[in-house]
């Protein structure tokens, strides 16, 4: 696929990836944004996918996309073969932890050519709530003219070379950049400085580069604080409480975000046991919004016609902490407000902690149970999308200090 | 002849105590001929990964990749497994916990694990030993207990058949779960599991599990691998895989080129982890990458070093832990306080992930105390030099000469081009046994 090649330029981003920010800081936000003369980009780990809903023109300068083939997608969509792999690991541990992160990335051009940047991220805290809203990353380019490091390959003539093969490992960026790697200059051969830099094992930015990115993400942070101002929903770049129990960490909600068929959580241990994820295709099933099911019982899809016995047999599984599948009818509100079939499946999940912490809800609308052969069968799928909400929770709280 | 004295983990509900095996009926559905007609399961062939030659599909993801199919698949059957009430027990009531530090290590309170019986006697000496098919192998499971057959396919497509008869006349690899997990969707990867090899690396075995790592696309699913002598309880080839949704602390450690072969791949040892090991990546394919790991591992066992398998990335990157515990152990070298905790590092253990019976040991678990376990399985540091040289030489990088300045050194390949290899620490000195004090080196 090459959005390159087309003459007319195709959204990929929804609805929801284009308001992002106008619901969290108010209309002129955008505006405002670009008036920053940086590159940088913005992204929303509450939508699936965790995509980018800002891109700066800085940024679409820099790697010649345009808006629109930009929002919508993930970060490493400007990663390629040649990307370090720790690097990677050492932004997604960031993200999964809720932590910034400074790192020399090799990233690619819409036309393929690499180039290499100081990445600099920072996550962005609701003030009251302690959730993460955004992640902000800002990307200095580098030239590493002085600064880099070759993979020796067979035939080169390496003797000149005086360099410390030393790959940065993903611990704290304290121990990594200790006493390590101060200032030292490499002598390098300048021939083929462009050429060859996807090869490079290693870029060092200079100091001056690593302070033009604490800068940007400084102008950054301030116009999403003053425009938070006005929202009257403050945003900060510590957080000033610990996250409410009820709110999930933003690396559950990215995990979540993977799982693509229909399903819930609810919270057993809130009165009421309220909803407090809903997937995409929930909300395609069932014909709500996001906010209209939030904090709500799951009962708003039962109505007149459905068998209470069904719905005292899953009070009971809820109860004693059972897994249960029933076939329940309930009534969508999609434009033609039809009833459906769904063969729904509950379960208890547990948390690090080794106790219940969610009840997971999987809903298979039963006029979709024809398998085609090559594909799972519906049973398996259903199971497996209460598999992977196990290993999310399980994992989610199990963050470093 | 060296032996240890240990309480084998239970991976099948149909691995009894040795002595009493003599009465191997059936009716047990297991893989025999007895019960093997009409046995059916399903079938996944992974694309090929020489025809879908990219190693890394990200640069045109749109989004946070969603659940693959393989994915799907374990987690499915696996979750339809654990409702039907097939493992000794919820590994997910278990409490779990990241221990405070630098790496992350993650303790596991899991008193059920680990069975209060007699233990038996494992001879620790002998990386390489005969298949024995009067002891408990994976032909004895129950057909239950297998999730589905497992191929390496011959197209650039995935092919899935959700009902393919199981045929002992055409060698096929199966998955099966651990009865016993350490974590949720602990399953092993037998491969071709009627032919009955014994528990050593082959290349076209180790293909097969880093092809399983690959399609799995998910980071935190990784596969391991324990030699004879390093912790296997089994000598029935098999592979162990799980998720785990965090890094291990083997993952973040620090590493430091050593050479690049002919084909590409990349050897590093790790800096500043208590037990020293090689890591390859790279290669000009995946293939390369696997049969340079395999070379290196047939190289340890012809040797009788035991040794640990690691698969992370997705199968780009390989760990390799040559160790000794076991022998130390029988020697009776290693400190009462670890050998009373009961574990055994084998490859979880050394990647990082501590269960742990005893709630005493949970509660104080530290950073500090797994480095000091961890460090008794390590090869001392003249002892892994030594087992770096023939490693080196079996997969075709000979000759290397150390300059005592300690700079630069070349290595002659065989075809004449030279290589550069620093061979010596630059930066804090040697990597230390791990004592308490030496541990505060990070800081």
């Amino acid at each position: 696929m090459s959005l390159a090649e087309e003459s007319s330029v195709v959204s990929v981003f929804t609805e929801e990836e284009e308001e992002s920010l106008n619901r969290r800081y108010t209309l002129w936000i955008k505006e405002a944004l670009d008036e920053l003369p940086h590159n940088f980009t913005i992204t929303d780990p509450f939508l699936s996918g965790h995509p980018i809903v800002f891109a700066s023109l800085g940024f679409l300068k820099m790697t010649g996309y345009s808006r629109a083939e930009v929002i919508g997608r993930n970060g490493k969509f400007f990663q390629g073969p040649k990307t370090n792999r720790r690097s990677i690991m050492e932004i997604r541990e960031a993200i999964r932890e809720e932590r910034s992160v400074q790192v020399s990335l090799l990233n690619y051009r819409k036309s393929g050519s690499p180039f290499w940047m100081l990445f600099h991220m920072i996550p962005v805290f609701g003030r009251d709530d302690g959730k993460v809203i955004n992640f902000v990353a800002v990307q200095v380019p580098i030239s590493g003219r002085d600064h880099h490091r070759k993979l020796t390959s067979v035939g080169d003539d390496v003797s000149s070379l005086d360099h410390s093969e030393f790959v940065f490992g993903s611990c704290r960026r304290e121990v990594c950049f200790g006493n390590f790697v101060q200032h030292r200059a490499l002598p390098v051969e300048c021939d083929d400085d462009e050429q060859g830099l996807e090869d490079w094992e290693y870029c060092e930015a200079s100091e001056s580069e690593k302070l033009r990115a604490v800068e940007a993400i400084n102008n950054v942070l301030s116009v999403l604080t003053r425009y938070s101002e006005l929202s009257g929903r403050l945003v900060c770049g510590k957080r000033y409480c610990l996250r409410g129990v009820d709110c999930l960490s933003s690396s559950l909600v990215i995990s979540l975000g993977r799982i693509k068929q229909s399903f819930v959580l609810t919270n057993p241990c809130i009165p009421d046991m309220p909803i407090i994820y809903a997937s995409d295709a929930f909300l395609t099933l069932t014909g709500y919004k996001r906010h209209e099911v939030l904090g709500q019982n799951c009962r708003f899809l039962s109505g007149v016609d459905t068998d209470s016995s069904v719905l005292y047999e899953m009070k009971e599984c809820i109860l004693k902490g059972q897994s249960c599948t029933v076939q329940i009818l309930n009534y969508s509100n999609r434009k033609d407000k039809s009833t459906f079939w769904n063969l729904l499946h509950i379960s208890p999940v547990r948390n690090a902690s080794g106790k219940t912490a969610y009840f997971v809800g999987v809903q298979v609308e039963a006029s979709c149970r024809n398998t085609e052969s090559k594909e799972l069968r519906p049973e398996t799928k259903q199971l497996s999308v209460v598999g992977a909400v196990r290993v999310a929770v399980r994992s989610s709280f199990m963050v470093t200090c | 002849m060296l032996k240890i004295k240990r309480v084998p983990t239970v991976v099948s509900n149909y691995q009894k105590n040795e002595a009493a095996d003599d009465s191997v009926g059936c009716g047990r559905n297991c893989l025999g001929a007895c019960c093997i007609n009409g046995a059916r399961l399903p079938l996944y062939a992974c694309k090929n990964l020489e025809k879908s030659r990219e190693k890394i599909v990200v640069s045109h993801e749109a989004e946070e990749p969603p659940v693959a199919f393989l994915e799907s698949l374990v987690l499915g059957e696996w979750e339809d497994r654990f409702q039907r009430g097939l493992f000794r027990y919820d590994v997910t009531a278990c409490e779990t916990k990241v221990i405070p530090g630098k790496y992350g290590f993650v303790a596991q309170l899991n008193e059920g694990r680990h069975l209060k019986k007699r233990p038996t006697e494992f001879r620790v000496d002998k990386v390489l030993q005969s298949f024995d098919g009067s002891k408990f192998n994976f032909t004895k499971v129950g057909q239950e207990e297998l999730l589905f057959q497992f191929e390496a396919g011959e197209d650039g497509q995935v092919q899935f058949f959700p009902c393919m008869p199981l045929d002992p006349e055409n060698s096929f690899s199966v998955v099966a779960i651990n009865v016993s997990p350490i974590e949720y969707g602990h399953v092993l990867l037998i491969p071709r599991v009627l032919d009955c090899l014994p528990q050593r690396i082959d290349h076209k075995s180790l293909l097969l599990a880093v092809h399983m790592a690959a399609e799995a696309a998910n980071p935190y699913f990784r596969l391991g691998y324990n030699s004879l002598g390093a912790f296997a309880t089994i000598n029935h080839l098999h592979f162990q895989a799980y998720y785990l949704a965090m890094p291990f602390p083997l993952e973040r450690a620090p590493t430091k080129k050593m050479v690049t072969t002919v084909s590409g791949v990349k050897i590093s040892e790790l800096l500043n982890y208590p037990v020293r090991s090689l890591l390859f990546e790279g290669g000009s394919s995946m293939q390369d990458l696997s049969d340079t790991v395999s070379d290196a591992c047939v190289c340890l066992q012809n040797n009788n070093i035991p040794f640990n398998i690691l698969i992370a990335d997705c199968g780009r990157q390989i760990f390799v832990m040559p160790q000794c515990y076991a022998e130390k152990q029988a020697l009776g070298e290693v400190s009462p306080e670890v050998l009373e905790t009961q574990v055994n590092p084998a490859v979880w253990e050394i990647s990082g992930h501590m269960v742990l019976k005893r709630k005493d040991d949970y509660e104080g678990a530290s950073e500090e105390n797994a480095w000091r376990l961890l460090a008794e399985a390590s090869l001392s540091e003249e002892r892994f030099k030594e087992v770096n040289t023939l490693i080196f030489e079996a997969i075709g990088c000979s000759d290397q000469e150390e300059d005592p300045e300690g700079t630069i050194v070349h290595q002659q390949i065989p075809n004449g081009g030279v290589f550069n290899q620093k061979s010596n620490r630059i930066h804090g000195g040697p990597i230390t046994n791990g004592t308490a004090s030496e541990c505060i080196v990070l800081q």
